[in-house]
């Protein structure tokens, strides 16, 4: 039943095959068993109860609110939930319970979905493996899949546990796990897509100003968006439609021209050109990701779509560019922590300049520390130019890069979402943040810099049984349009359910009406 | 942001004083008068208790996003206009970083690469020549104005070695509006001061209370032998009101003649005016080399302002833009130009439209009696300025609060114009009206019998009476 989709699940709710009550604890249930994982922060047990019982009243009258009625989800602990904890995986927010929600949780809960718990991610979503978080770090829920575990050398899976990818590996592993149904997570450089594609998910980073930041508690404001996790790519949809439109509260969200609600019902795909953007043949893909790439590209002419070769010439310097502008926001956002508003107050009070200075590095990890200090660095009156126009001149090469090729005829870009499949914990800790943030974001940032949608789908297995997913790229607000080509992708490809050696038989084959 | 070029000390000793020329430019921070403030919709309240108007975003707590308040706009424009600025139809929003407990969010939103309105003017008027009675014309440049958040407040309570902080006052948005060194003394720069809050209160875009803190005003001071090059300046602050302000200046301008005349160096420091002393004091300077690491504001895209209706891009709601045609056509009669319409229409005396202008009311009040008597305005002046107002000064009453309306006071000229009464009399007259605002002119002058007689055969009488009654004065 949990690995139904939100379309299945939300038509047996709706039928009343199946009662909003016991989908709840049933996520509930999983949420304990899966505690190893480490995916949850803050577990909302009895909000969630009483917002099922509510929704199964609606359903139970024939009156649901919605497609998302009753359907559990978590929410990333980067974004503000009224009176539950919102932590951002860090000292410095612990024991903070904002007094508002953000507005994508809010448009959530309006249609009546179920909050079961807010999920771990690098600390204030600086990160790409969710490893860097004062809670401990994210497991991929793979770690402990029959295909990881059949293949491995090692008897104990806490030895050779795999990363859930970062940052919003919390809400990745949440819905891989089967603990719920749709995450929420957040997307800098690729935060939501980099898990979403090691955890084997489906997850979209939709166009900057569609959906609304309001209550996200920001990295980089001219980059971050909400990201949608899911396990399908018509449930991501789903959830799109929910969540885009403009917001006052936010003045970055655009009313985009024509907004489709859906995916439509005719879909030709020898209507559309595909791109494939040479630059994107790092040095450090994997054999595995570069023959899905192939496979996938090969699909697309098979079944009489355009593929061709294309350029975006500036992508080297993209994550340079990334990092620069990504420090000097970071820099920017966190001087607001003090400790005198809200959050950890140092107990030194000699001064205040002498508070501030304690409470911040006691309240900040040393990877927070080290981009403010880079980012103040980059806005120096002296440096100004040099760091931060510089990187804003190169962003707009990039993002114009980006806008040629979409007017020379492409509709989509194919390309692979992460380097290769989900890194041993203990390997991808030999290096620091910064390091594994410059690999592994390669394919994603460009993506934030130019403010395009982009959707990453689970393509297959690799030979260690873990997720190998690929990148579409779309044009700027194309959001349906990119799903569409995903929605076809996702078809052919056939990408496997997760399965637990501890999974009973019942719970597999309780597939309703599907 | 205003330039002074620095300079070396005189060596020459026998430069004296008198040579030596104060240079003057102003910044100056006027509170939007608004319901709410600049990014949040938190109330712009005065004297309220402490943090009781503190919206999310004011407190800075994370994932708030500030989003502008179309009337700080529009009081930006409308007071660029009246000030002779070019609006920018773009302008864009930084963030200007520092810590201090006042600013939770450890920077401010001001607008530092492209304020909304540049190059505007103002003329001000002040009194000077030898016996401060000539009405002597200046004009200062107004460099920019530019929006910006004000900061909270902060109160030190050294007994107990903590600090307060009240928030209500911060995101309130303000102006901050920059006069060139265009002045040269104190007297110019508090009579542009003066004219700023008159202009600003005329609009309504700022209530110009010094004493209240609407109305900040820091200046900007050097010394120099015209036609050298500019001197090293200071900036004073804590100028708390509009008196002190020439006095702060003054001081300064001394205090700097003083130092060069003895072969110091002025050193580019910030000082503090202290109203007790009459002096001013270099302040802490803890910051040192402030770098304000200035970027641009993320979350506000660029400000638009369009000239009119035509101008505004199809598929933008014209209800959602402002517009300057608009404005410029709801803007109200200017202190300067209605002086020189009172003198033109109605031939007073300069001096005396400045004190029309100057208080609340008292233009429509003068242009109300002269609408109602046959007394030519230049009388009326007369009785407004001295016996009304007079009046009021004596009991501390405000316009609104005289007992005698503009049309008693009209009455009253009426019948002093037909001859019914002396001058003298009609003073007399105006005294009982004002403790007895219910009785009318005529009822007034019966009953205290100072009618003029006219009629021969009584006038006759009165003085054969007066002849009668005083025989030895006759006889002498």
């Amino acid at each position: 039943m949990l690995s139904l989709s939100i379309g299945e699940v939300s038509a047996a709710l709706r039928k009343g095959r199946l009662s909003a009550t016991e989908l709840c604890r049933r996520c509930l249930n999983r949420i304990r068993k899966t505690r190893h994982l480490n995916a949850y922060i803050t577990v909302t047990e009895d909000l969630a109860m009483k917002q099922a019982q509510e929704a199964e009243l609606r359903l139970t009258r024939g009156k649901p609110l919605g497609p998302l009625d009753g359907i559990p989800f978590s929410v990333k602990d980067n974004f503000c939930t009224e009176n539950i904890e919102t932590t951002c995986a860090s000292h410095m927010l612990r024991g903070y319970f904002p007094p508002f929600s953000a507005t994508v949780v809010q448009k959530l809960l309006d249609q009546g979905a179920v909050l079961v718990g807010k999920t771990n991610l690098d600390e204030f979503a600086m990160g790409s493996g969710s490893t860097d978080s004062v809670f401990g770090p994210v497991r991929n829920p793979w770690s402990y899949s029959v295909s990881y575990r059949e293949q491995s050398r090692e008897q104990d899976p806490d030895s050779d546990w795999v990363i859930a990818g970062g940052s919003s590996g919390g809400s990745a592993a949440a819905v891989a796990s089967l603990s719920s149904f749709m995450a929420l997570g957040s997307d800098t450089g690729g935060s939501t897509r980099n898990p979403g594609s090691l955890c084997g998910l489906v997850a979209l980073k939709p166009t900057y100003g569609l959906l609304s930041r309001h209550g996200l508690i920001p990295l980089v404001n001219s980059m971050d968006v909400p990201g949608i996790m899911t396990r399908t790519v018509h449930d991501a949809a789903t959830v799109l439609d929910v969540l885009q439109g403009r917001d006052e509260k936010d003045s970055t969200t655009v009313e985009s021209a024509y907004s489709p609600s859906s995916l439509p019902e005719e879909f030709d795909v020898r209507d559309i050109c595909v791109g494939v953007p040479k630059e994107y043949h790092a040095p450090g893909m994997s054999a595995e990701t570069l023959a899905q790439w192939g496979r996938v590209v090969a699909l697309f002419e098979r079944a009489g779509a355009r593929v061709k070769e294309v350029s975006l010439p500036h992508t080297q310097h993209s994550i340079v560019c990334y990092h620069v502008l990504c420090c000097c926001e970071v820099a920017s956002n966190m001087a607001r922590f003090d400790g005198l508003q809200y959050g950890h107050r140092s107990k030194v009070d000699s001064s205040t300049e002498a508070l501030y200075a304690t409470t911040r590095h006691e309240g900040f990890n040393s990877v927070v520390r080290s981009r403010i200090l880079a980012g103040n660095y980059f806005l120096l009156k002296q440096n100004y130019d040099r760091y931060f126009v510089k990187a804003q001149q190169i962003r707009r090469l990039i993002t114009e890069d980006f806008r040629r090729v979409f007017q020379s005829g492409v509709d989509v870009l194919l390309t692979p979402t992460t380097l290769s499949d989900a890194a041993r914990y203990s390997d991808f800790i030999q290096e620091d943040n910064r390091t594994r943030s410059a690999q592994e974001d390669i394919f994603t940032q460009p993506v934030n810099v130019a403010g395009l949608p982009a959707v990453t789908v689970p393509t297959a297995l690799s030979s260690r049984g873990l997720p190998i997913s690929l990148q579409l790229i779309g044009q700027s607000f194309q959001d349906m349009k990119l799903l569409t080509v995903a929605n076809w992708m996702e078809q052919q490809l056939d990408f496997p359910i997760i399965r637990f050696h501890d999974d009973t038989d019942q719970e597999r084959e309780c597939k309703l009406g599907s | 942001i205003v330039t002074h070029l620095p300079s070396s000390p005189l060596h020459n000793e026998t430069q004296t004083l008198w040579v030596l020329r104060g240079v003057v430019g102003l910044e100056i921070h006027a509170q939007i008068h608004a319901t709410s403030k600049l990014f949040a919709c938190s109330r712009v309240a005065f004297c309220s208790p402490p943090n009781s108007s503190v919206a999310f975003l004011d407190a800075s707590l994370p994932g708030t996003l500030p989003v502008l308040n179309r009337r700080c706009v529009e009081a930006a424009v409308i007071t660029g206009l009246a000030l002779n600025c070019t609006i920018n139809r773009k302008s864009l929003f930084d963030r200007k970083h520092y810590f201090y407990a006042d600013m939770p969010a450890g920077y401010q939103i001001t607008q530092q690469r492209l304020p909304i309105a540049v190059n505007g003017s103002l003329i001000y008027s002040y009194f000077g020549g030898r016996k401060r009675n000539q009405v002597l014309s200046r004009c200062v440049r107004i460099k920019q104005i530019q929006l910006e958040q004000d900061s909270g407040k902060s109160l030190h309570d050294d007994q107990r070695s903590q600090t307060l902080i009240d928030l209500n006052r911060a995101g309130v948005g303000l102006m901050e509006l920059v006069m060139e060194a265009d002045m040269s003394c104190g007297d110019e720069a508090a009579a542009a001061v003066r004219e700023l809050q008159l202009i600003l209160q005329t609009l309504g875009t700022c209530q110009g209370n010094m004493s209240e803190g609407q109305l900040r005003v820091d200046a900007n001071v050097s010394v120099h032998c015209p036609g050298e090059p500019l001197g090293v300046r200071t900036e004073v602050k804590n100028i708390n009101s509009a008196r002190y302000v020439a006095r702060a200046i003054d001081y300064e301008i001394q205090r700097q003649k003083k130092v060069l005349e003895n072969g110091g160096i002025i050193v580019n420091e910030t000082r503090a005016f202290d109203s007790k002393s009459g002096t001013t004091i270099p302040m802490r300077d803890k910051e040192g080399l402030q770098d304000y690491r200035f970027m641009p504001e993320p979350n506000l895209p660029p400000l638009f302002v369009y000239e009119d209706e035509a101008s505004v891009p199809a598929g933008v709601n014209p209800t959602q833009v402002v517009m300057i045609d608009r404005l410029k056509a709801e803007l109200p009669e200017l202190p300067g130009v209605r002086r020189a319409r009172m003198v033109d229409q109605y031939k007073i005396l300069p001096e005396h439209s400045f004190t029309l202008v100057n208080e609340d009311g008292l233009t429509e009040y003068f242009e109300r009696v002269v609408r109602n008597t046959k007394a030519e305005p230049r009388k009326v002046i007369g009785w407004v300025m001295k016996e009304l107002l007079g009046n009021l000064n004596q009991q501390s009453l405000k316009l609104a609060q005289s007992p005698v309306s503009p049309e008693a006071l009209a009455d009253l000229l009426n019948v002093l114009e037909s001859g019914h009464i002396s001058s003298s009399a009609a003073k007399v007259v105006f005294q009982e009206m004002w403790k007895a605002p219910e009785k009318a002119v005529e009822q007034l002058v019966k009953e205290l019998d100072l009618g003029l007689v006219s009629d021969r055969e009584k006038l006759l009488k009165i003085c054969q009476k007066v002849v009668d009654t005083h025989p030895e004065q006759v006889s002498e």
